[in-house]
């Protein structure tokens, strides 16, 4: 398949130019930085761009316009947010336990940082490949709860920590639905690599290979991941009506920035984890047999079908997180422990089953196995 | 048994009323945008006709105004925003007659209730759609509303009850009614001569 706009060329083309003209060492040395820098700038600029685009689906959803005065359609507007929220001043808190304090944030973006090494961003743009990166990339965003516990009682203020402890219980039970449900892609797919799963869903996603399962799991992690992240139905750890901010309370400028950054964060790392794991990841939409076909959409390089399919699903949780009422705390816990976790474990089961009995599409139809 | 079939039951009704709201978000999405876009449109912006914004007194084109100088509206303010200055003038008759001198409105005090409004008896004054009065200094704030050398509009409709004075339709009290026909036949019966004779008219002036 010719692939004209793929970054595999240029990379490799680096690698190699690199390796020609000095010690292996360096390479690697050189490589590493670069990945890093890399990986920090997407950081930053897909913060960004998440919150720009936030705000103007949120706008539309109720009926106004959104920023639009910084830059045409106030493209700059989150830009100009950046810079504001740099020169804030620090306020320094009387009372806080000030080393936990100051370390809280940084667990927080530390904890999404690490994450976002192991996301495969399209062919060749891994950072990480391990062979059990779902089970990588579920223990590592969990670090995050840590910085929220540890803001909510480092600040010494009653909002912080009902916020603080109602997030971890929320975490705790959801981070279990969220784990089941991809355990039960795991038991499809045979694998725990993100790489080999992309490959193994060439010509049927996930989502379809295992039919009514997968799509039990896609909607559970879906719910799951958003409860995650605090945002939506599920932001009663900074439900602003009865807690002011919730565990970031006492926070200001950059340190409140860093919560701010990682809550986006988590929400792309969400919808690009569920993409990878159920919408084939960063393969284009191939269809056995009809090269043609599968050739025009190789055309399009394989970054811009995972931010496609990762958009389209972090617009799905903007749709949700403006629709739904926030839940009541014993609300959110009912509906993790009485219906989403005893349907996972049903599900697993019949995905088992599925996968025993060769009822699977790509065990029904050979064609669709890569 | 039953306990499972209302588990069910109710899983499918949330899962069913949680998809018709995400359908009504759906739609919501694509309306139109109620955001009013102040200073570009200022071309098309619609203030509703209740909408109070600044006092006035309106004049005709003869330069006259229908506030007989009464003081209700200032009685009935309830911040003193009003002050009506009124002047003594000498009719040609010999009858005294009070007059308008200055009607001042201080916006910075007004609370817009429209009491004043209201309770005019001659409805000599009303509130307008200007809505942009920021200025630089308070002062600017306060605004004479009579025209310079504007004056009493005289009533030509109030001209036939004359021999049946009792007789209005207007909101008013009964004090007020003793004292406006008598102000009004008064300045009435010059006018309707006026219109036959110049003459007169010019004395008047
Ligand atoms: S609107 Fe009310 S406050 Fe304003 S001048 Fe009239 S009576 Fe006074
Ligand atoms: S505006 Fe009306 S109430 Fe006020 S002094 Fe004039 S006539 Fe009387």
């Amino acid at each position: 398949m010719l692939q004209p706009l793929e970054l595999t060329n240029l990379l490799s083309w680096l690698d190699t130019t690199l390796r020609d003209s000095m010690p292996v060492f360096w390479v690697l040395l050189i490589e590493f930085v670069l990945v890093a820098v890399a990986l920090l700038a997407a950081y930053a600029i897909l913060a960004i761009i998440l919150i720009y685009a936030e705000r103007k689906i949120t706008a539309f959803f109720q009926a106004r316009f959104g920023p639009n005065r910084v830059g045409i359609y106030g493209i700059l507007q989150s830009i100009a947010d950046v810079i504001k929220i740099l020169l804030k001043e620090i306020i320094r808190i009387n009372n806080v336990d000030r080393f936990l304090f100051f370390a809280a944030p940084f667990f927080m973006i530390v904890a999404s940082m690490l994450t976002f090494g192991a996301i495969p961003f399209g062919k060749m743009l891994h950072a990480i490949d391990f062979n059990i990166g779902v089970l990588y990339v579920t223990a590592v965003s969990s670090l995050g709860i840590i910085g929220v516990l540890l803001a909510g009682w480092s600040s010494n203020n009653k909002y912080s920590m009902i916020g603080a402890m109602r997030s971890g219980a929320q975490f705790v039970s959801y981070e279990l639905s969220a784990g089941f449900a991809l355990m039960t892609i795991v038991v499809l797919t045979g694998t725990m690599s993100f790489s080999e799963m992309i490959a193994k869903q060439e010509f049927c996603w996930n989502i379809f290979n295992g039919h009514i399962s997968s799509i039990i799991a896609f909607v559970i992690y879906l719910i799951s991941g958003h409860a995650e992240t605090n945002r939506g139905p599920f932001d009663l750890p900074e439900a602003e009506s009865e807690l002011t901010a919730g565990y970031h309370t006492e926070y200001s400028g950059l340190q409140f920035g860093f919560f701010y950054l990682a809550e986006y964060l988590n929400m792309f790392i969400i919808a690009s984890i569920a993409t990878t794991v159920f919408l084939g990841g960063w393969m284009p939409i191939q269809i056995p047999g009809l090269d043609g076909f599968n050739q025009v959409m190789w055309y399009i390089p394989s970054y811009a079908w995972f931010f496609g399919k990762t958009g389209v699903l972090i617009f799905l949780s903007l749709w949700v997180r403006w629709s739904f009422p926030r839940l009541r705390i014993d609300q959110l816990l009912n509906l993790e422990w009485k219906y989403l976790l005893p349907i996972n474990l049903v599900n697993i089961l019949i995905m088992v089953i599925l996968v025993l009995a060769g009822l699977t599409l790509t065990d029904l139809f050979p064609v669709l196995a890569p | 048994m039953n306990s499972i079939i209302t588990y069910f039951k109710g899983l499918f009704i949330g899962i069913k009323s949680l998809l018709f709201g995400m359908s009504v978000t759906w739609k919501e999405l694509w309306t139109k945008k109620v955001t009013q876009q102040y200073p570009e449109n200022r071309k098309t912006l619609v203030i509703s006709d209740r909408f109070r914004c600044e006092l006035t007194m309106p004049h005709d084109i003869n330069n006259e105004h229908a506030c007989t100088a009464c003081g209700i509206c200032q009685m009935n303010c309830p911040n003193g925003t009003i002050n009506v200055l009124s002047a003594m003038i000498e009719t040609e008759d010999g009858k005294k007659k009070k007059i308008l001198d200055t009607y001042t409105w201080d916006m910075g005090m007004c609370t817009f209730c429209n009491l004043c409004v209201i309770t005019c008896p001659s409805d000599a004054i009303s509130f307008n759609n200007q809505f942009e009065n920021a200025v630089f200094t308070r002062s600017k704030l306060v605004q004479t509303l009579n025209h310079k050398g504007s004056k009493l509009r005289e009533k030509k409709k109030e001209v036939k009850p004359q021999s049946v004075p009792v007789v209005e339709d207007k909101l008013t009290s009964s004090k007020e009614q003793m004292i406006e026909p008598l102000v009004e036949t008064k300045i009435s019966t010059p006018s309707d001569k006026s219109i036959k004779n110049p003459k007169d008219n010019t004395t008047e002036n």
